[in-house]
């Protein structure tokens, strides 16, 4: 049995803005093919299982349908590895300003 | 929320539904299907530049910090010829309460928002104005509502766009974060129709009268301290407004012969509305992919005419490699003690090159930082831009194809501002302009309007039509 997400959780619901045949005429071949989605975060409003149609309310009190994806949406993106490529430029720099004393 | 509507049917009614939302009535301003009175629209629905003085004090908004950066200057020197190597300054915009110059623009409109008893404002906008909004509209008590274009797909987010993301809700806005499509515009209007929100737009008289501030402002503290005036301001251009705004206020300090530089980054081959395209550039903004469109024909916003028009001030128009902008934001860290951008920077980098070109005793100003962070360092959209297939290496910022690699330069020496021909802009939104008012003949009132439009004497622009347009002439 798939765990319910509790009423009241933070969540992240899914749904789909324009299917790919409804898409403005202006869009290339790419885009035409998927649909608009759109992503919004809320309170949820009834116990669910992700991948149900759900209700939420957001921040400001407005309430959204669609389809829970996520609860507790998680803010994933980091800095990651160093850059090999933009390490050594402040050394670089400081050797060019220091080859003659500067001015 | 979000009554089911079809996209045509709710495109059709967006006049009707962004008059509500801005509270102008832009027809006013019309004189015909061509012209319309750009002063009047601005002095009559904007505010003049105390009033935008005041609100924004009210809110915290600019008198930041104008650097000068002594190290980069030196760095110029090193490259340039004798006598050459102006000094470069840098207004340290990120200074603002959301990080960026984007609190101007917003603080006019969320100001006005609230004294026309609007219950909250919405913005379509993936980054840093939409923070600014919403931490404008946070000030005076109003709700916030934006609109971004964020994932491809496959559901990969553009971590920059994340991060700004991350910001609208750290301040309590709703965020509606949408997959590639210019149909965000189609939601935003859903929204604003469903809400009575006031359409916070970027390119109202009110956004473009809160950049009015900054150029002000330069030239002030510019004169106090250094007893002159900018050779030239460089500003980032994607919409136009930041350059359109900060221009109106050079003029308004009385700086006429301060050159207006507008600085973009190179997306040339990528396809704006493209979802493969969409993750394959580290720059969501100040590119030309913005840049160029809105400079030749600006009235593609979400409002019917555009406050924002860069053609009409723009003296020159540089364009810079996303591995430029990476390496100056690089130098601006280790040589400057500032961690700024990376985007903030597009006009930092041909700085570097303009400096050496200009006498030493002349003064560059560079007129915006924004704050950086996790999904919009260099470090971030480098590893993303790697993860998506795109090449990083050291070489020549020649080498660099946009979507297929980034060239982190070099040699600071290979930095180098690359001229659009401003020429063909011109020609470019005089051949758009004459094709959307459908006019068969340019007459002298006509001719007038459009070289206000293109920066250019009457007669300059006469020469440029009877050259490449075909239409008549009737003077």
């Amino acid at each position: 049995m798939t765990k319910k997400v509790p009423r009241g959780s933070w969540v992240e619901i899914k749904k789909i803005v324009l299917e790919p045949g409804s898409r403005a005429p202006q869009v290339p071949e790419d885009t035409a093919r998927v649909p608009l989605e759109m992503r919004i975060k809320g309170y949820l409003t009834s116990p669910a299982a992700k991948g149900d149609e759900v209700e939420i309310r957001t921040v400001i009190g407005n309430r959204y349908e669609g389809v829970l994806h996520d609860s507790d949406p998680s803010y994933d993106h980091k800095y990651g590895k160093p850059v090999p490529e933009l390490i050594t430029i402040g050394e670089e720099l400081k050797q060019i300003l220091s080859a003659d004393g500067g001015e | 929320m979000m009554s089911a509507n079809n996209y045509e049917e709710l495109m059709a009614r967006r006049n009707e539904i962004m008059k509500k939302a801005v509270g102008i009535d832009y027809e006013k301003f019309r004189k015909d299907e061509l012209v319309f009175d750009y002063d009047k629209m601005m002095n009559e629905a904007g505010y003049d530049l105390d009033e935008v003085r005041e609100i924004q004090k009210e809110a915290g908004v600019g008198r930041t910090p104008l650097l000068e950066l002594e190290n980069l200057t030196a760095l110029a020197r090193e490259l340039a010829p004798p006598g050459k190597g102006a000094r470069i300054f840098l207004k340290d915009e990120a200074a603002n309460p959301s990080g960026s110059y984007k609190p101007r623009r917003a603080s006019v409109s969320v100001y006005h928002a609230q004294k026309e008893g609007y219950p909250g404002v919405v913005a379509a906008t993936s980054g840093n104005y939409g923070a600014a909004v919403a931490s404008q509209a946070n000030i005076r008590g109003l709700d916030s509502i934006i609109v971004q274009e964020v994932y491809d797909s496959a559901g990969r987010g553009q971590p920059e766009i994340l991060e700004k993301g991350r910001k609208c809700e750290a301040y309590g806005a709703e965020v509606l974060q949408l997959t590639v499509g210019p149909e965000l515009f189609y939601t935003f209007l859903q929204v604003l129709e469903d809400t009575g929100f006031f359409n916070a737009s970027l390119y109202t008289p009110f956004g473009i009268a809160g950049v009015e501030t900054l150029g002000y402002e330069i030239v002030d503290e510019i004169r106090k301290r250094e007893g002159i005036e900018p050779a030239a301001v460089i500003c980032t251009n994607a919409g136009g407004g930041n350059l359109t705004g900060t221009a109106r206020g050079l003029k308004k300090a009385g700086a006429e012969k301060t050159r207006v530089i507008g600085a973009s980054v190179d997306l040339s081959g990528l396809h704006m509305a493209s979802d493969e395209d969409f993750n394959r550039k580290s720059f969501t903004t100040g590119h030309t992919g913005f840049g160029i469109p809105f400079a030749t024909w600006p009235d593609r916003a979400d409002v019917p005419i555009n406050a924002a028009r860069a053609l009409r001030y723009m003296d020159r128009y540089l364009t810079v490699t996303q591995g430029e902008v990476f390496y100056i934001t690089e130098a601006l860290a280790r040589l400057e003690g500032l961690e700024r951008g990376p985007a903030g920077n597009t006009s930092l980098a041909p700085a570097l090159s303009l400096a050496q070109e200009l006498d030493k005793e002349e003064i560059i100003v560079v007129q915006e930082t924004e704050y950086t962070g996790a999904g919009k360092h260099p470090i971030s959209q480098l590893n993303f831009a790697r993860g998506m297939g795109v090449e990083v290496k050291r070489g020549h910022p020649e080498e660099e194809s946009p979507g297929e690699n980034i060239i982190i330069p070099e040699r600071p020496g290979q930095i180098e501002g690359i001229d659009l021909d401003l020429d063909s802009i011109r020609i470019s939104y005089l051949e758009k302009a004459v094709e959307k008012s459908g006019i068969t003949s340019v007459d002298q009132n006509y001719l007038d309007f459009l070289a206000r439009e293109v920066n250019l004497k009457p007669d300059e622009t006469r020469k440029l039509i009877e050259k490449n347009l075909d239409v008549e002439l009737d003077l």
